[in-house]
């Protein structure tokens, strides 16, 4: 196997192969439900009309999305610096304690306050998590990879231990969870009846910002020139230590936005199962939209169908959900494929791509 | 008080239990160790440890022998360890990235495969796991006899492994060229040897010896399989290879050391539970898996090619 330049970049091949990613990972998924025993097309139906075929499935397949595109974007931009911030997890709960300290009556504003309030508090407790382990990154070289990923884990002891004791609700009935946030800080409904909430036009509003700020500033432009040539960029006279100090802290602040997305806008009050993943699946959905912003709306849009939608299909035809799972991180690697193809020829034996 | 802290350390108990919980965190580390010396540094190593448990736990649970349980282990480990290697060796893709991809792809799929087999269980069923032997006449040594001579051969075989990693690193051939392809590839090409062979079969060896450090969790450990039961094991080990400043002589260290801060928190906790919540005790490990990278930051050198794709015939 050779891998040899592409002399010119071919913009229809840069659109085509990640679909060629989406459709190998379906594939792949149709190989799963054949070995578990379901019928692959009729199994697929179900997929579909469980994240489209009715109002309530719409707005749900956008509420699983509002986190999404945050951790999305919290992933996409720290990799775009070639900060690898795999802790949006950790940072997600981070925002989501913040929302329950400041939004269960402590604090009481009115509803146009109280809404950025809240994202304010959580984005702090998202960059609050990520400053001391970008500050060592910086100064001693520790790895960033595995201490934002422990630090995920020391974050959810912490909520367990605040939410079986002193932030614990005493009406829960003994159930470990926080107390709900007060009415003005509650994101309202978009549709009526529904779980889809104001945290998704947020979210969507936070992505052209990004997008706005990475393609049309100085600041996007640094971001971009530290993660392809540190030293370069360097001796060009930016300051790296600044540069990535606050690329970390705006990514560990957008994965805090998505606790207040979930805590004030999805669920309401805290609890320890608040999130199944999302820090992690941002990554997927950083990957897919190949780290940019307006394209991570729709990548999450793409995966929060897919989990929204597999979880009426397991139901359906009797599938473990955890197919969902599957299909996400064989997009990640297909996109990782997809990347290189568009960069590079490969040559298998005699074989040519 | 104090007094009663300090008597958990002569006990005998606190100290088997040491020699236990160290066995997966000395295979995994032992693992990572292998792939980041050949210059790939493997991230898939948290997934990679559940595909092992879930694979060596369920062929056990179908009728396999227990040791042909640890060989299908190490061969799944192996696989992964192959598409790991064919993404960042051969492809020159992100190791970060392909590293996350793997882990989500190895966990989520024993989960399903898990689901498909036992659809509706709510207590995973045990199996008939590995074995306390009782060595004759040493078992019955007081204190030291419960200590290391009534382990399971599992154990035994762990701790064996640390002998075999040391001699293959620096003794043999294939070794040596395992270190070099991640200290300096284009001189191993210069060779005549193939860098990307090298480093994919090291990356498969590493990722075996993981996929077998998960499959210790369920067939020597807990006897049964059960969701999120790796539980960042894979990430200590990550940083524990960090701490050994890659060599194996000090991975056995390191794993030990945090076996042992591990074995004695839940001893810890029965006696302090009442003033401490339990949380921060099982905080411990992860913080002091960090504190670990920040100490051995400053000293330690990295093997120069680790996170550096090769390709042949290109000047770096």
């Amino acid at each position: 196997m050779r891998l040899e330049v592409r002399e010119t970049y071919s913009p229809a091949l840069s659109i085509i192969a990640p679909f060629g990613a989406i459709i190998f990972s379906l594939l792949c998924s149709f190989v799963l439900l054949f070995i578990a025993g379901a019928p692959p097309i009729e199994s697929f139906f179900y997929l579909i009309k469980g994240a489209f075929g009715s109002p309530n499935a719409l707005a749900e397949t956008g509420a699983r999305a509002t986190p999404l595109i945050l951790t999305g974007l919290a992933a996409g931009i720290a990799f775009r610096a070639k900060f690898w911030n795999i802790g949006a997890e950790g940072q997600l709960y981070a925002g989501a304690l913040a929302a329950t300290f400041f939004g269960t009556g402590l604090i009481n504003l009115p509803q146009f306050l109280m809404i950025p309030f809240l994202f304010l508090v959580g984005g702090l407790a998202g960059a609050l998590v990520i400053l001391p382990l970008v500050i060592l990154r910086q100064l001693y070289k520790v790895d960033e990879v595995v201490t934002t990923l422990l630090m995920n884990f020391v974050i959810l002891l912490f909520v367990s231990y605040l939410l079986e004791g002193p932030m614990k609700d005493p009406m829960s009935l003994g159930w470990p969870q926080g107390s709900s946030v007060i009415d003005n800080g509650v994101l309202p409904q978009i549709l009526e009846r529904t779980r889809l909430h104001l945290g998704f036009l947020i979210a969507i509003v936070v992505a052209i910002c990004l997008w706005v700020i990475l393609s049309r500033t100085a600041f996007g432009f640094r971001i971009k020139s530290v993660g392809h040539n540190p030293a370069a960029t360097y001796h060009a006279g930016i300051p790296l230590f600044k540069t990535v100090l606050v690329v970390a802290c705006l990514s560990g602040a957008l994965a805090g936005f998505a606790g207040i997305t979930e805590t004030a806008g999805l669920k309401g009050y805290l609890t320890l199962d608040l999130s199944p993943g999302f820090g992690y699946t941002g990554i997927a959905v950083a990957m897919l939209a190949a780290l940019n912003p307006i394209g991570i709306i729709f990548s999450a849009l793409f995966l929060a169908m897919i989990y929204v939608g597999a979880d009426s299909m397991s139901r359906a035809v009797n599938v473990p959900t955890y197919l969902a799972d599957v299909v996400v991180a064989i997009t990640v690697l297909s996109v990782l494929v997809s990347l290189i193809l568009i960069n590079y020829k490969i040559q298998i034996g005699k074989l040519k791509f | 008080m104090i007094i009663e802290f300090l008597e958990l350390f002569v006990n005998a108990g606190f100290w088997a239990a040491t020699v236990r919980i160290a066995c997966p965190l000395l295979l995994a580390t032992l693992g990572e160790l292998i792939c980041e010396r050949a210059g790939v540094l493997n991230l898939g190593i948290e997934g990679i440890m559940t595909a092992g448990a879930m694979v060596g736990w369920t062929a056990v649970y179908l009728g396999a022998d227990l040791s042909l349980g640890i060989i299908f282990a190490a061969l799944i480990g192996g696989i992964f360890g192959l598409i790991h290697a064919g993404f960042t060796v051969h492809l020159g893709a992100s190791q970060h990235v392909t590293g996350i991809g793997i882990t989500l792809l190895a966990a989520s799929i024993s989960y399903f495969a898990f689901r498909l087999i036992l659809p509706t269980s709510t207590t995973p069923p045990k199996i008939k796991a590995f074995e306390q032997i009782e060595i004759l006449y040493l078992s019955d040594i007081p204190f030291l006899g419960p200590i290391f001579f009534q382990q399971t051969i599992f154990t035994y075989l762990a701790f064996l492994a640390v002998p075999i990693v040391i001699w293959f690193l620096n003794r043999s051939p294939f070794g040596l060229a395992v270190k070099m392809a991640g200290e300096n590839p284009m001189a191993l090409e210069a060779q005549g040897i193939n860098v990307l062979r090298i480093r994919t079969i090291a990356v498969m060896i590493g990722s075996a010896l993981m996929a077998v450090g998960g499959a210790y969790l369920t067939m020597s450990a807990f006897n049964a399989f059960y969701f999120g039961m790796i539980n960042g094991r894979g990430w200590i080990a990550v940083a524990l290879v960090i701490f050994a400043a890659w060599k194996p002589e000090r991975a056995i260290l390191g794993a030990l050391l945090f076996a042992g801060l591990d074995a004695y928190q839940v001893r810890a906790q029965q006696l302090a539970g009442a003033v401490i919540p339990y949380q921060f005790f099982l905080m411990l490990p992860y913080v002091l898996s960090i504190a670990a990278m920040v100490f051995a930051a400053k000293s330690t050198r990295y093997p120069k090619a680790l996170l550096i794709p090769f390709r042949r015939g290109e000047r770096h």
